[in-house]
């Protein structure tokens, strides 16, 4: 397929579908109801599912059903739909089945605003729902990435069982860029032979699909095999990108839409002859800790840049692990980091005055 | 050119999203690098609505436009609102056929193009859009004016093939109507 211009909503249906997905559940929401729009009219042709449910948590409890019964299957919303599938966030995850969940970030807390943001960073990465569960969260910073890990998101939740999260923000929803739709690495994706299909399991069991574990013992044991599986995905799913973070004086920290401010801030800064890099997380969990555990011994001082006010930074200090100082920059709201803003910052760290 | 910022702004209903389209998708056509993003937000037709466009040979940074290269813009609230994002001697295009007021930035290329006028001779004001962006394009050569057209064949789609030629006209009106002045 040639390169289209695609708006970022629109791209990630087109990207599912390409994966294979073949199931929607949704409820509408600014800024990411081009996505149900998009899904809407075209699942149909493919032969799948389009359902607007009557709420969120209608629509995350029939991705949990579909995933059951081994659907590839999605679900989409923003901020505060996402709060309202968390519930369901927790049981899928105890559960152990794979499913894409969008969340298209926008303005909080509570009903909040419809503008960009990144203030589900903890929500994201630290639970959000109960229970010792993780969600493995792909963090795109253009309409092309996004693509690409929406499909291999699909097989990433496929061949861990896990849920996996794509985190991109109002901007990253609404903005158009060029898109190419590539098929992912391939993955050995084990087979389905949990599903609940009608199909009693290779032992003649009925195939029982379940978070309950009302034993202590047995719920312990779940738990810990659940922790077996997260530290697989941390050896062999963490990714992040670095510009110029090996001989930096200072390295700077942004995911998604931020990322792309600051690489312009990097630029304008190399022009002033400051050298500075940048660690960009792509997966926020698993977090590339081990990325800043070597450029801390290099760079002068670290910088956090987010549209939150400091959530992703408690990563970054654990990966610096106190060896140099870590430093924030943030707006919220809807608000977005300015680059000349960030030039200063960096300024001022490398000037002794902060 | 290595890159061109562009903000566009007016009305909603004026095309103010079209014109940033179909500018993005032509410069996707010459194969460069774009990156349009729109306003969004809770408004209604004859609200205020705004896109920001970048077309450049490089990868595209950020897709937020805080120092424009040119700003074209449809009405005066637009004006006032964003002639200070433009760079010092960039181009501002003003549709003066709703503006009367002049810019207050003495440091750049302002043009006055009458837009909806030249879009009512032609017999369809809807295509004032076309006729300013035919003045920038021509102002600027960021992109042919052939991909322009190729881009408006691909944005209206087969239903309103019919429209092609009177926005090729008002393209080439606009295009016109700053010559004499370059």
């Amino acid at each position: 397929m040639a390169r289209d211009l695609m708006k970022g909503n629109e791209a990630i249906g087109a990207a599912a579908i390409k994966a294979g997905c073949r199931y929607f559940f949704g409820y509408p929401i600014t800024p990411q109801s081009e996505l149900p729009e998009y899904m809407s009219r075209e699942l149909p042709k493919v032969g799948g599912v389009f359902l607007q449910a009557e709420s969120e948590v209608a629509a995350i409890n029939m991705v949990y059903g579909a995933a059951g019964a081994g659907a590839r299957v999605m679900t989409s919303s923003s901020s505060p739909g996402i709060s309202l599938k968390m519930e369901g966030i927790s049981y899928i995850a105890g559960a152990e089945l794979p499913c894409l969940i969008v969340n298209i970030v926008r303005g909080g807390p509570g009903l909040g605003g419809i503008q960009p943001a990144q203030s589900d960073y903890f929500q994201a990465t630290k639970g959000g729902g109960h229970g010792d569960y993780r969600l493995i969260v792909l963090a795109p910073n253009s309409i092309q990435e996004m693509c690409d890990l929406v499909m291999d998101g699909f097989d990433i939740a496929d061949q861990y069982r896990n849920p996996v999260m794509i985190l991109g923000d109002g901007i990253l929803g609404q903005m158009m860029e060029a898109v190419e739709l590539k098929k992912p690495k391939k993955r050995e994706l084990p087979p389905k032979d949990w599903a609940t299909t009608g199909i009693k399991d290779k032992y003649g069991k009925k195939r029982l699909i379940s978070s309950l574990f009302i034993q202590p013992e047995d719920l312990e044991k779940h738990n810990l095999k659940l922790q077996m599986k997260y530290e697989k995905i941390k050896k062999n799913e963490t990714k992040f990108e670095s510009v110029y973070a090996d001989d930096a004086d200072i390295v700077l920290t942004a995911y998604g839409t931020t990322s792309r401010i600051v690489s312009n801030a990097i630029k304008a800064l190399k022009k002033e002859g400051i050298k500075a890099g940048m660690i960009r997380p792509i997966t926020l969990w698993p977090f590339p800790y081990e990325a800043y555990e070597k450029a801390a011994d290099s760079a002068k001082a670290f910088l956090t840049v987010e549209m939150s006010l400091g959530q992703m930074i408690e990563d970054v200090k654990l990966g610096v692990n106190g060896k140099k100082p870590v430093h924030f920059y943030g707006r919220t709201g809807g608000m977005l980091p300015d680059q000349t803003e960030i030039v200063e910052k960096v300024k001022k760290i490398l000037g002794g005055e902060i | 050119m290595a890159e061109q910022q562009i903000i566009i702004a007016g009305f909603g209903g004026q095309g103010v999203l079209s014109m940033g389209q179909i500018l993005s998708y032509a410069g996707l056509l010459e194969g460069k690098n774009v990156s349009w993003l729109p306003s969004y937000g809770p408004e209604m037709r004859g609200g205020t609505a705004n896109c920001n466009v970048i077309i450049s040979e490089e990868l595209v940074g950020s897709p937020i436009v805080k120092e424009a290269d040119a700003a074209i813009i449809m009405n005066l609230p637009s004006l006032e609102k964003f002639e200070k994002f433009v760079v010092s001697g960039g181009n501002l295009l003003i549709n003066s056929s709703l503006i009367s007021e002049k810019t207050s930035r003495r440091d750049v290329k302002a043009y006055k193009i009458p837009a909806n006028d030249i879009a009512n001779e032609i017999g369809n004001a809807k295509v004032a859009n076309m006729v300013i962006l035919g003045a920038y394009v021509e102002l600027t050569k960021i992109v042919s004016p052939k991909s322009i057209i190729q881009s408006l064949e691909k944005v209206l789609g087969s239903s309103k093939r019919n429209l092609i030629q009177i926005n090729e006209e008002a393209l080439k009106r606009g295009a016109e109507s700053v010559k004499c002045l370059v």
